[in-house]
Formats: C-alpha cells, sequence, structure tokens
C-alpha cells in the first residue's frame, strides 16, 4: 500500500511545495518543518491534498508533525488508515 | 516637498548640461509640478521640481546666500525654520525670503556640513559650495525622504528618484544579484546598496561629502537606546511623568508639523496611531479638519467601522476611497515604476490610490501616525519575541508556547493550524535567545524561502551570499548589550523602517500625487525620547505601545485607545488572477518572459501561477513569491529594457527659473 502513498505524496511536494526546485536536497526522511519546505498554511494544503487524494478524514488531533512531517511518516500514516479503513 | 537631482565633477573638468539637469527634473515632475528651477556652472549643476508648501512667492531653487557662494536644492522640510531663522537673524544674517530653504543656506555658512545636527526634518538636500569646492549631501535621520547617487567617470550624480540618475548619459540599469537577495531575504536592499548596479541610496542620518580629496560619506545620527544592564536606573521618573512628557513632546512635535502655507490634512485608519495624531492635531488647532482614509471590499482588511468611531468622536471632515482588488491590479506597474524596488506585499498599491485620491481633494500635505509602532513597540513581532523568548526559558514548557495563539487574533488561517504545527513555526531560533537576531529569524526564514524561485544562472552568481550575515556586520558595536526589545526595535526602525514602510509605503507612493506626508511620530527628539523609555513600558505583558496609551488615550474613544494592533494589510495574489486580471499579469509571468528576464526559474514559477489560480485561499508564502516575482519583472521591464516606460511628464505650466531668474 504504502507504495502507492509514497510517490503521489513525493509529486505533492515537489509540485505544490518545492515548485519543481530539483536543487533542494529532499529525501523520504526530510523534514517539512525544519527545512522551512511548508509555512503556516501549507499543512493545511498538506490535510486537504491528502484527504481528497486518498479519500481519507484526518481528525484535528492527528494533524500532528509526527503523523505529517515527512514523507515516510504520511506513508506510514496514511497506510496505516487505510488498512485500519478496509478492515472495517 | 520636491524633487531634487545634481551633476557635480570635483575635479571640475566640465560645466554641467543643462539639457541632462533638464532631462533628469523632469522624470520627477510628479515630485514637484509647481515649478522648476536650475542652476550650472563650472562649480556644478542643481535642478529643483517644486512643490510649494512654505512660502509660495518666493521660495524658488535652486537658491544661493547673498554673494552666490553657497547653493541649495532642497526637497523635504525643516520644522523648526522658524527658530532657526530667528537665531540666525540675530547673529546677522541677511534672509530674503520667509522660506526654510533660505535657513539651510544660511545654518550652512554659519556651520558647514554640521549644521544639519541644528535642523528638525524630513529632507535630502545638496550643497554646492564654491569657496571649499565642495558638494554636501545630506538626508534625515529616520530616512523619511529619498537620496539616491551614482559615480560615472569619476562625476558624482544625484536624485531624489532613481529614474532621473538614468537620466544621466552612459548610466544604465541593471538589477542586482545581491539586491535581490537581500530583498526576498528582509524585504529590501540594506542601504548604500539599491536594486540596482552601481546605484547608491544615502542611508538615513548620513551626509555625504564630495571634493577634490575624493567622495566620502558619515553618518552624524543613530538610534540609541539605553544598556540593558542599566535598565532600572537609566530612568529616574514613575510610569505617569513619563507619559505626561511624551505627551507634551507629541504636541509640539504635532504643531511644528502643521506649518505650511497650504492646507494640511491627515491619513485616518481607523488604528491607535492616526487616531492619535488626528486627535493631537485637534488640541493644536481648532479649525476644520480633513481625514481621509481607504477602504477595501473585504471585511479582513477593511477598518471603516473604526475609522467612523474615531472620525464621530473627533469630528473631522471624512472621505474615504474604495480600493478594489481590481484597482490594485491595475495601478502596479506604476507602483514599481515609483517603488524603484521589489516589493512582497501590494500594500504600497492602496496607499498610491489613497495619495492620488487625496490630491484630487486639493491637498498637498498629510499627517499620519508612521512610526509609532517601531519606537513604541506595537508591531506583532515584538510581541511575538517576547513569547518565544519566555518559552526558550522552558523549552518542554506545554503551556508557553500556548501564549502564540494571542498573538496573531485576525489571521484565520494561522489561528486554524493545531497547536503542534503553530509552534513548530515559532521554533526557529529557540535554541538561540541570545542571538542578536533572535526576533527576526522566524521572519527572515520564511522570507528566505522564496528564493526557491530563483534561476539557476542567479544562485550560480550569488555564489552562497548570505545577506543575514552581511547584516550582523553592519550593527552598530553597543547593540550587543542591549535590551533585546531595543535590539528588535532598532531592526524595525533602522532598516525596515526607511527600506520599506517610509520609502515603498511612503514617500514614493505618495510623491507619486505631489502629496508629501508627515509623520509627528518620528519627530527626532520623540525617537529619542522613545529611546529612553524603558522596554517594561512600551510592552507591558502583551499590551503593545502602552506607554503611548497612557499618553494619548484620554483624547480618544475607549474603544480605539485600547484596540489591538491590527497590521494595514491589502489583498494580495488574488488580485492578479480571475477575469479582471490585466493583460500584463499573464504576459510578465510567462515562461517565455521568464526566461528571458532570467532572474527566476520558469517552471516553478508556472508552478505557482498555477497554485494561486486553482487556490481559493493563498499562504503568505506564496503570496509574497508572486508579488515579489511580478515586481521584479515590472522593473526588468520598466527600468532595465525601458519598455512600456511611460515618457516623463512634463508639466508645461509650471514655469521654470535658470540661476534664480525666471523666464
Amino acid at each position: 500500500m504504502s507504495l502507492q502513498i509514497e510517490p503521489a505524496v513525493r509529486q505533492f511536494v515537489q509540485e505544490k511545495l518545492l515548485f519543481g526546485d530539483k536543487s533542494a536536497s529532499f529525501n523520504d526522511e526530510t523534514s517539512f518543518l525544519d527545512s522551512g519546505m511548508i509555512d503556516s498554511t501549507g499543512v493545511l494544503e498538506l490535510v486537504v491534498f491528502l484527504e481528497s487524494k486518498f479519500s481519507i478524514r484526518i481528525a484535528d488531533e492527528e494533524v500532528v508533525p509526527e503523523n505529517l512531517d515527512s514523507v515516510s511518516r504520511i506513508a506510514k500514516y496514511v497506510g496505516a488508515k487505510l488498512n485500519s479503513s478496509t478492515k472495517v | 516637498m520636491c524633487g531634487i537631482a545634481g551633476i557635480f565633477d570635483p575635479l571640475k573638468r566640465e560645466i554641467p548640461s543643462r539639457h541632462t539637469l533638464h532631462r533628469m527634473i523632469n522624470a520627477m515632475a510628479h515630485r514637484g509640478p509647481d515649478e522648476r528651477g536650475f542652476h550650472s556652472d563650472a562649480d556644478g549643476g542643481l535642478a529643483h521640481a517644486r512643490l510649494s508648501i512654505i512660502d509660495l512667492a518666493s521660495g524658488q531653487q535652486p537658491m544661493s546666500n547673498e554673494d552666490g557662494s553657497v547653493w541649495v536644492t532642497f526637497n523635504g522640510e525643516i520644522f523648526n525654520y522658524v527658530e532657526l531663522r530667528e537665531d540666525l537673524l540675530a547673529k546677522g544674517h541677511a534672509m530674503r525670503t520667509h522660506s526654510d530653504t533660505e535657513v539651510i543656506v544660511h545654518a550652512y555658512e554659519d556651520k558647514g556640513p554640521a549644521c544639519v545636527e541644528d535642523f528638525n526634518g524630513d529632507f535630502a538636500f545638496a550643497i554646492i559650495d564654491k569657496r571649499r569646492g565642495q558638494l554636501m549631501l545630506a538626508r534625515d535621520r529616520m530616512g523619511v525622504r529619498p537620496v539616491y547617487y551614482a559615480i560615472s567617470n569619476g562625476v558624482l550624480v544625484f536624485a531624489s528618484e532613481v529614474k532621473a540618475i538614468l537620466q544621466y548619459p552612459g548610466i544604465r540599469a541593471e538589477l542586482d544579484p545581491i539586491g535581490l537577495d537581500q530583498s526576498f531575504t528582509f524585504w529590501f536592499p540594506l542601504a548604500p546598496r539599491t536594486i540596482f548596479k552601481n546605484i547608491f541610496e544615502l542611508p538615513p542620518g548620513h551626509i555625504l561629502i564630495a571634493g577634490a580629496s575624493g567622495i566620502s560619506t558619515r553618518r552624524y545620527w543613530d538610534l540609541r537606546f539605553p544598556m540593558a544592564a542599566g535598565d532600572s536606573t537609566v530612568w529616574p521618573h514613575d510610569e505617569k511623568e513619563v507619559a505626561e512628557e511624551l505627551e507634551s513632546l507629541l504636541l509640539d512635535a504635532t504643531k511644528i508639523r502643521l506649518r505650511a502655507d497650504v492646507p494640511v490634512g491627515a491619513y485616518l485608519s481607523g488604528g491607535l496611531d492616526s487616531s492619535a495624531v488626528t486627535a493631537l492635531i485637534r488640541l493644536c488647532k481648532s479649525s476644520k479638519l480633513r481625514t481621509f482614509s481607504v477602504g477595501f471590499e473585504s471585511p479582513e482588511f477593511d477598518e471603516s467601522q473604526y475609522q467612523q468611531e474615531v472620525v464621530r468622536a473627533l469630528k473631522t471632515d471624512h472621505q474615504s476611497i474604495l480600493c478594489t482588488n481590481k484597482n490594485i491590479a491595475d495601478v502596479f506597474p506604476d507602483v514599481i515604476r515609483h517603488t524603484e524596488r521589489p516589493i512582497l506585499r501590494t500594500a504600497p498599491a492602496p496607499l498610491y490610490r489613497l495619495a492620488q485620491f487625496v490630491r484630487e481633494n486639493g491637498f498637498k500635505v498629510v499627517l499620519t501616525g508612521e512610526g509609532a509602532d517601531e519606537i513604541f513597540a506595537g508591531y506583532d513581532i515584538f510581541k511575538e519575541t517576547k513569547v518565544r523568548r519566555f518559552w526558550a526559558r522552558q523549552p518542554g514548557s506545554a503551556w508557553r508556547p500556548r501564549l502564540l495563539r494571542r498573538l496573531y487574533p485576525y489571521l484565520a488561517g494561522l489561528n486554524a493550524q493545531p497547536q503542534a504545527y503553530l509552534q513548530a513555526f515559532f521554533k526557529i531560533g529557540l535554541d538561540k535567545p541570545m542571538d542578536p537576531f533572535f526576533s527576526h529569524l522566524p521572519r527572515w526564514h520564511m522570507t528566505s524561502r522564496l528564493k526557491t524561485f530563483f534561476s539557476p544562472e542567479l544562485r550560480r552568481s550569488l555564489d552562497g551570499y548570505n545577506a543575514v550575515e552581511e547584516l550582523r556586520g553592519k550593527l552598530p558595536p553597543e547593540y550587543k548589550d542591549w535590551h533585546w526589545l531595543s535590539q528588535a526595535q532598532y531592526l524595525e526602525a533602522g532598516h525596515l523602517l526607511p527600506g520599506y514602510i517610509l520609502s515603498s509605503q511612503g514617500d514614493r507612493v505618495s510623491m507619486a500625487h505631489a502629496v508629501e506626508g508627515r509623520f509627528p511620530f518620528l519627530d527626532h527628539r520623540v525617537v529619542e525620547f522613545a529611546g529612553r523609555i524603558p522596554p517594561r513600558l512600551k510592552l507591558r505583558g502583551l499590551d503593545e505601545k502602552h506607554i503611548l496609551r497612557r499618553a494619548v488615550g484620554r483624547h480618544l474613544p475607549a474603544s480605539i485607545a485600547d484596540r489591538r494592533k491590527q497590521p494595514y494589510r491589502a489583498p494580495d495574489s488574488q488580485c492578479f488572477f480571475g477575469k479582471d486580471a490585466p493583460e500584463y499579469v499573464e504576459e510578465l509571468l510567462s515562461s517565455r518572459t521568464i526566461a528571458e528576464s532570467g532572474y527566476f526559474d520558469p517552471s516553478a514559477v508556472e508552478k505557482l501561477v498555477q497554485k494561486c489560480r486553482q487556490q481559493e485561499v493563498v499562504g503568505f508564502r506564496d503570496n509574497m513569491s508572486l508579488v515579489g516575482i511580478l515586481s521584479v519583472q515590472l522593473l526588468d521591464r520598466q527600468f532595465v529594457r525601458h519598455e512600456s516606460m511611460p515618457e516623463p511628464q512634463v508639466n508645461l505650466t509650471a514655469s521654470i527659473h535658470e540661476d534664480g531668474i525666471k523666464s
């Protein structure tokens, strides 16, 4: 499952946060916050993107850096969310 | 208030061309539509475009002393000229006029370049001293009035605006990569650097002397604050005494700023500062007062309700102009032609419209509340710093960072943030509370992200340049010993104020319509007094401008005196998209044009444009990026390529004076 999540998130980051900047050293572990990639509205954009792309609902208390601050964290968080929803 | 220009060859190789002086002054005809004057001989050339405000009949410039050995061209006001004139007359100087200009000439005769220290005002002037064979340029302490210069083949060429300097044969506009980097870090280039290569700004509080021994500049005034360690002993008075002394100083600063031989109005935004100035004017004179404001379509930006409250309480004759998103986009190219530097917000555009409106109503002079946020600590960044410092003492505390929520009640987007994210944005530099830039690092960090759009060529030419480190090297030696609030105030009042507020949002957009702004809070006596007020009386708890409220609050409606700061903001990127968007936007942001001008990466800009077009809400950074990129493109088009640059408007009804003789 995570294989499908990661490319989509990477593409979102590339297009909407980095605007295609190839020089930015960015990998799946890079912190969006520490690298300054997102501003105060950036995280809201990210939430809207994830909700519409993966048809999930992200609760307010889940909007924390532990879940959303890098490609790999998002993959893990969204992956778990998708798994639990298919099980139900 | 006027435009000045001049040409000075320290080696006196040839007489400056009158034709060039005419071209220079005509490029700034907007600054002084009432009269033009020229003086040129072997000792140098001066030019002047006049906006007549004081001594309408006989204040023509350039003006000389009795024997013609000292000539001046002057932009601005010396507000204490009445008192200086009496002193000079008592010393035996003979005056032909009642103008402040003539006071400069005689004060210079008396004291030489040091005369500038006696002037209380907003000024930029040039003096040719034929006996000493030198030229002096001077600029006011806070940087209200501008003066730029370039050196071409050893000849000093100067003017109130860059566009006049570009009329000099051989001087071409080219954007400076470091100026761009600084603008995309601090919002402005660090003076004396400008956005144009080899064109310099005389920094606030400086004079320049050009003569046979060369060209040099020196600072004659700077912002000063007491040492942090001595905070409690510096000020012997209690809060009440400080407030009373401040009130009487502000009254005098306002009173001398009402000196004019034309009617004086005021800007009224509905906030504390402009309301305070309006109330102070009311205390100085009882006659009818005209006030002006700008309103917006969106309630997010509009402050009309507060304006009406002040108008009712202070009984002014008030008029407001609505500035639509379409207006902002339509005037934006003209605004950039006047700011002559990139801007990252559209906020100067509504003020450009407002000045036009004031002028249409027959006013040349307005008093405004500019400067209070800098000198009395009104900006949110001061409160933000206080909360961050408090938090930094206990970084593990869960509740300390919750105070961050109180900082920006008017920013819906920011307040929608989950706490964890809110904290993350303000965390930058939290581990370095002793860093002299602790207050500003989060802001500069965010703004610097805009450089993502720089083209590979621009990045290469910058070669790892670091703007923040350059500023670090320019700080006064005492800075490190000041209280943290004083340090943050220095960065605002000493840099952002002249670099953006007084220029792009001040002189340049109001003088585009020949409207002079006057700022009682920036009277240097008020600034020096405010510098000595202990930080705890400026920012008490999270009560900003506390001492100012104490000093003038009783003259205002309670709702205004207690009103929290709402910074002046205007709609940004949304103005440039949608069905009303002007054609130039798409053209200047197209991949082809972006590639041609070469400053930005075309595909990155394309992605940004798409994002701004599609998205209903655009974040700070994307807004700043779009406005910044568009303004650089406009600078390139209008100044570097000279395309769609309207011909200088020459007012043929203005009378012309050559060497003091009307022609």
